[in-house]
């Protein structure tokens, strides 16, 4: 893991100290609300429905037990005993009283963590694989080149007042677990045919109200290029990306604007210009990020595939969370474990105080302490010893961390809604955890098979519903939630934004009509093998259509 | 139906800046109960509750100060929007199950859970 040298301690301090008298002077009513509003902003502190709510950065989602454990001590101590892990890997606390931010921010602090450009219209967080580093199907860790664009755009003079947010995601593998192709930029680590390292390089993509697909803006980016490519994209965006209208201010905007074509030219002028400056990334500036990111050594452990064996004859739901939670580990020996936090009924995402903690101890005891967040809203533990699992899982049951759904149609992703947001137009999450009960059964999820369900409470799309293969968005018709559901969408290698099937429903009809949408795919699809993706892929929305409103109402 | 915005009883909502939870103004101070706020029933008094919102936010003790419409019910003051409801009674889901239940707390009753 990075760890924060000097200068790192002695930046995040100050921010903290220099936080706390802005705090003090709000308190004091020497500052105005107007005054402080974007200072609290760009230390993370919004003011939700209820009360504040403070978003806390988590780098590519990667976290030590250490820090899981510091944030477990803010949810009890400051907070009511949870927090809500969001789909940019980090972390949301829904009740810190004001006053008590600047001690949160310092805790953070400590434990080299912090707040900073997690609002704002900057750069943030970048979000990373979470098997990275782990996983058999990656070219190279993506994390020092996460680390990298986050140190390079962390207050970076230049792109702290862009026109809007700007997001950037960085994947090594061949399969895409960071939706890259519906952020800012979207980065692919390739090698080209001399076995270089460089990025497949996308720009434009994005949810909200215009959802819009990434477009490939060069196919090799060399890595000594990664800083001058970024600041030409990022130039010719705070040039020419619009101010006047929030709603059309991100660079999918700019670029289905102008064009792919025309924004390419902008970009690759402005970047003649700086490619062989002081922006080229040094080979061994790379190697030293690259250090931090080592990863653990792992003994080998042959005895895990007697103790799984064993295991699997008296315990079908051991064995059936194995194959549904666990993914294949660079070492034989080893899992990367998925952890559910999407136990049936839950609030997605959200983990109490007792489950960080007991997350941090198996990072601790079993995962070479190493915990991630998935965009997913799941924790994982990259580097279990297979040995380790039974009784890894034994700790997670108990806990309510050991629900074998990950990826299927329960394991869903969820907004906060508008039980907490002062955006949102629908709740989010009692939907989900309708839905989640209609589907309670593992058994029956698992013969649905892959199903990714996601839900937004309003058309900002936090929820990313435009890429959910059914995604769901809550809005307010006549005074009443009211909910469209779109098919179709991902945000995989094939990433596609989803198509609104019809009429909205209820929430109370809404799990019933789930329902007969998963029934749909089910009675049509070719062979267990097919999954629902494909199906609606091949047949498109016309069963659908006639399965929710009917034959004749469709053809009317 | 649309509720006439001049007729519509009103009450006088903001968050709290120290904590920022959300608190409704009784006539002489602010309340986290919504039951205990002043409603203004005509246009004149709604007045009255403009003129407080503005002090109120000059003298900077409280955040995103607001009139919003409510009605009287058999269960207390109810507002009209689902969303200034979910304000006024917590979130309407309950974290007091497994390892949740430890720090459970909320201002939400069942009966309010239930409200909706």
């Amino acid at each position: 893991m990075y760890r924060y040298d000097e200068f790192d301690h002695a930046f995040v301090g100050a921010r903290v100290a220099e936080f706390s008298d802005q705090v003090k002077r709000r308190v004091s009513g020497e500052l105005t609300e107007d005054q402080f509003k974007p200072l609290r902003l760009m230390n993370g502190v919004y003011l939700q429905l209820h009360a504040y709510m403070l978003r806390i950065a988590i780098p590519y989602g990667t976290l030590s037990a250490k820090q899981m454990r510091r944030l477990a001590h803010i949810a009890r101590v400051y907070d009511r005993g949870y927090g809500h892990f969001t789909t940019r890997q980090n972390i949301q606390f829904n009740w810190p009283a004001l006053s008590d931010t600047p001690a949160i921010l310092q805790e953070l602090a400590e434990v080299e963590m912090h707040a900073i450009q997690t609002s704002g219209n900057c750069i943030r967080n970048v979000t990373a694989d979470h098997f990275a580093g782990a996983t058999v199907d990656e070219i190279a860790d993506p994390r020092p080149y996460a680390e990298i664009l986050r140190q390079w755009s962390s207050i970076h003079p230049e792109f702290s007042y862009l026109p809007r947010k700007f997001k950037i995601a960085v994947t090594a593998s061949e399969a895409d677990r960071a939706a890259i192709q519906v952020h800012d930029i979207g980065l692919k680590l390739v090698r080209n045919a001399q076995g270089e390292i460089g990025f497949e390089y996308y720009v434009g993509g994005g949810q909200g109200r215009t959802p819009m697909v990434a477009k490939l803006v060069s196919p090799f980016v060399a890595e000594r290029d990664l800083l001058s490519f970024t600041t030409a994209v990022m130039r010719v965006y705070n040039l020419y990306g619009r101010r006047d209208n929030k709603y059309k201010a991100r660079v999918k905007i700019l670029v289905h604007e102008l064009g792919p074509e025309k924004f390419r030219e902008e970009v690759e002028a402005e970047w003649a210009v700086i490619r062989d400056s002081e922006l080229v990334l040094p080979a061994k500036d790379v190697a030293a990020i690259q250090a931090y990111f080592a990863p653990p050594v792992l003994r080998d452990r042959p005895d895990g595939l007697i103790a799984l064996a064993d295991a699997f004859k008296h315990d079908a739901a051991f064995k059936a969370w194995v194959r549904q939670n666990c993914n294949e580990h660079t070492h034989p020996d080893y899992a990367i474990v998925t952890i559910s936090l999407k136990a049936i009924g839950a609030i997605p995402g959200d983990a109490s105080d007792v489950q960080m903690d007991v997350v941090a101890d198996l990072a601790e005891r079993y995962g070479h302490d190493e915990i991630r967040v998935s965009h997913e809203q799941n924790l994982v533990l990259p580097h279990v010893a297979k040995a380790d699992l039974p009784t890894l899982y034994a700790t997670l049951v108990e806990h309510e961390l050991a629900t074998s759904n990950a990826g299927l149609i329960s394991d869903i992703i969820a907004c906060p809604g508008l039980d907490y947001c002062a955006l949102a137009t629908a709740r989010s999450i009692p939907i989900a955890q309708a839905i989640a009960l209609r589907f309670a059964d593992l058994e029956h999820q698992r013969d649905i098979g892959e199903l990714k369900l996601k839900i937004s409470g309003c058309i900002n799309a936090c929820g990313h519903h435009h890429v959910g293969h059914i995604g769901i968005l809550g809005i307010e018709k006549r005074g009443e939630e009211h909910y469209q559901v779109s098919l179709g969408g991902a945000a995989d290698n094939d990433t596609a934004v989803g198509e609104i099937v019809g009429p909205g429903f209820s929430a109370e009809e809404l799990p019933g009509k789930i329902e007969v949408i998963v029934n749909t795919y089910l009675a049509g699809r070719v062979s267990h093998g097919e999954r629902f993706i494909d199906y609606t892929r091949r047949v498109g929305l016309a069963p659908y259509k006639i399965a929710l409103y009917g034959a004749e109402e469709v053809a009317h | 139906m649309k509720p006439d915005k001049k007729t519509t009883s009103k009450v006088l909502t903001a968050n709290r800046l120290n904590d920022g939870i959300s608190v409704w103004f009784t006539g002489i101070d602010w309340s986290v109960n919504i039951n205990d706020a002043l409603v203004a029933a005509d246009a004149e008094a709604g007045s009255a509750l403009e003129a407080v919102a503005d002090k109120a936010t000059a003298v900077a003790q409280h955040c995103d100060v607001v009139l919003i419409d409510v009605e009287q019910t058999a269960n207390g003051v109810q507002p009209l929007k689902l969303r200034e409801r979910i304000r006024a009674f917590g979130p309407t889901i309950t974290y007091d199950t497994g390892s949740f239940a430890a720090n459970y707390e909320t201002r939400s009753t069942a009966a309010n859970v239930e409200a909706f």
